[in-house]
């Protein structure tokens, strides 16, 4: 003990993003080999990887994947899914036996339709119906937890090195037009498996390096709109603030961007009278939104990828392109393990996002 | 010379056989294949070579001390964290903090690099430490410096501001050649402009002449645009902070 006292262990997350623009599918080998090369920034105490575009035969349904205790906590939870849902196909998460994954929870995954009649008899969108019901399950049900909610898509998380985590959950074996992935160094909260990243909420993941500082005028902030803060850590408010205000508000990328991280106001005061005034307005309206201390954060969605990292920049971050390959990650040399030569390699300003979508009218 | 394939070494494997290779007295070592091995260079005396092919991870040449590292790509970030003599050459763009409180020897980066470059350097009497860039640099230029000498060049650079925000943000000492101008609005309220003297331009222009050297371009050319100096308006700009 006292010796381990002494070790410095020089780390600080690792983050990493592959989208294809044209929707193209490739297997999981990249973003594993990418993460694996960043392997010391994390300590082993969370792994984890988001995938889009791996369910095709199930596309039309929320793809549920579920952490669960044990086989009563399995029955509660599909005694609350079977009700509020209808479930197409439900299976375990196929996974192998590897070093240093140690108590896994079981791994399900549930793909479901909401029912008729549900929204009805609730009064709200279809989505928001799902979101209440994942809110319900990880709030309310003991012993499961809902890591992943999207259609088409997955979280693959645990408390592990990632390398080992998509070992664990056979990673190789899925192919996805999008991926991120984490390899996490937990400072302030519990590396614990719901807690690994990415973060999730319908198909919107989140894989962070940093801390949000501003974690408790989030969470008021959300919860005004419904959502709970269940998962010990920061990085959750992200997701549902991604939720909040595309989905649910519907503003454009970039003025939600603008509201998680605005620009000073002395820069505001410097703008032209137009530009002045929307982001006063921004910041007015989704002060609870600002989003404060050091981050750089991957978003994932169904429609492409999110780099942004705080005002000041206090976190890493590169991007890189290649043909309709774009890339993301913590250190330059986690892209040119995969790609060692890009067309374009640039570090994003602080921030600024840095977006990458899908093309128009691709069909996934 | 020593040649060593780096390929899938671990940074604790491929800095061990460096120190080793130094120690024995190898003078020119040349990495190929590195891909973000960490710490390279890092406490490395006496006057070893060693040229990198691919890129070398964060912390490159952290606390080295004489040793003359050559990259031939792009560098990540914490290049010369705490470095007190040597030479690290770039070909490509780096990353944040580099040169973070580096106490001697020279950085020289062909592209541009990223916030907070210069951060607290020091220097004492001869042990100075200077940085030029050939690019541009992002927000932080300098910030807490207290010693040292920094050039921006800013070639190529496109419109945007040529050293971002918050330029020399706690400066108390050294100094800084800019190519070009900066808007009183980017700099840090601890840092003045002001013209370059005789002595501003013998400096100035044997770190011009080093740069052109290591990287092949037009001295004339580079020192035809005007420069600005700055440097800070007081050596203890919060001494009176909690004095009353």
């Amino acid at each position: 003990m006292y010796k381990r006292d002494l070790e410095h262990i020089p780390s600080g997350c690792a983050i990493s993003g592959i989208l294809n623009r044209k929707g193209k599918r490739i297997d999981g080998r990249k973003i594993i080999k990418s993460i694996a090369l960043m392997h010391d920034r994390s300590n082993g105490l969370g792994g984890g990887f988001a995938a889009y575009g791996i369910y095709p035969k199930y596309k039309d349904y929320y793809a549920f994947h579920v952490m669960i205790d044990d086989e009563e906590s399995r029955n509660r939870f599909e005694c609350y899914v079977n009700q509020h849902f209808t479930v197409e196909h439900d299976e375990k998460i196929p996974t192998a036996k590897v070093n240093g994954i140690h108590n896994p929870p079981i791994l399900a995954r549930y793909f479901v339709k909401v029912g008729e009649g549900k929204l009805e008899d609730a009064g709200i969108a279809e989505e928001d119906y799902v979101v209440r019901q994942v809110m319900h399950v990880n709030s309310n049900i003991p012993g499961a937890f809902i890591s992943s909610s999207g259609k088409n898509m997955g979280g693959f998380k645990g408390v592990g090195y990632p390398e080992d985590i998509a070992k664990f959950f056979k990673l190789e074996d899925y192919n996805a037009y999008l991926w991120t992935s984490h390899g996490r160094f937990p400072t302030n909260t519990p590396g614990w498996w719901g807690g690994a990243h990415p973060m999730t909420l319908l198909d919107w993941s989140v894989v962070h390096n940093g801390e949000i500082s501003s974690y408790g005028i989030n969470k008021r902030y959300l919860e005004m709109f419904g959502y709970k803060m269940e998962l010990m850590t920061d990085t959750e408010v992200i997701a549902y603030l991604f939720d909040l205000l595309v989905r649910r508000h519907k503003l454009p990328i970039r003025i939600a961007t603008a509201a998680l991280a605005p620009p000073f106001w002395k820069d505001i005061d410097a703008m032209p009278e137009p530009q002045r005034k929307a982001y006063t307005a921004i910041r007015s309206v989704y002060g609870g939104a600002l989003m404060n201390g050091p981050f750089s954060i991957l978003v994932g969605f169904t429609g492409g990828m999110i780099g942004l990292n705080d005002r000041i920049k206090l976190r890493p971050m590169i991007a890189a392109e290649k043909g309709d390959f774009m890339y993301m990650a913590s250190e330059e040399a986690g892209i040119r393990v995969i790609e060692p030569e890009p067309e374009k390699v640039w570090a994003p300003k602080a921030g600024v996002p840095t977006i990458g979508l899908l093309d128009e009218g691709v069909e996934l | 010379m020593t040649k060593i394939d780096a390929t899938d070494m671990l940074y604790r494997d491929l800095n061990n056989r460096i120190h080793t290779l130094a120690d024995r007295g190898e003078k020119h070592i040349e990495l190929r294949n590195v891909c973000g091995q960490k710490f390279i260079g890092d406490a490395l005396k006496g006057d070893v070579k060693i040229d990198i092919y691919g890129i070398p991870g964060n912390d490159l040449a952290a606390f080295m001390d004489g040793p003359e590292i050559e990259v031939h790509s792009n560098g990540q970030d914490g290049i010369g964290n705490t470095m007190n003599a040597g030479k690290v050459i770039v070909h490509g763009h780096a990353g944040d903090v580099i040169g973070y409180a580096m106490r001697g020897g020279k950085i020289f980066v062909r592209g541009d690099v990223g916030y907070r470059v210069g951060i607290h350097m020091k220097s004492y009497k001869d042990n100075v430490p200077y940085i030029v860039i050939g690019g541009c640099a992002s927000n932080f230029f300098g910030e807490y410096m207290a010693g040292g000498v920094m050039v921006l060049l800013g070639i190529n650079g496109d419109d945007s501001p040529i050293a971002g925000d918050y330029v020399g943000s706690g400066m108390h000492g050294g100094v800084m050649y800019i190519r070009g101008d900066i808007e009183d609005r980017y700099l840090g309220r601890e840092v003045k402009k002001l013209e370059l003297d005789a002595e501003d331009h013998r400096r100035l222009s044997e770190l011009v002449r080093e740069y052109c050297a290591h990287f092949g371009c037009d001295y004339d050319e580079i020192m035809a645009k005007k420069f600005i100096k700055l440097a800070p308006k007081s050596h203890r700009p919060y001494g009176n902070l909690y004095a009353h």
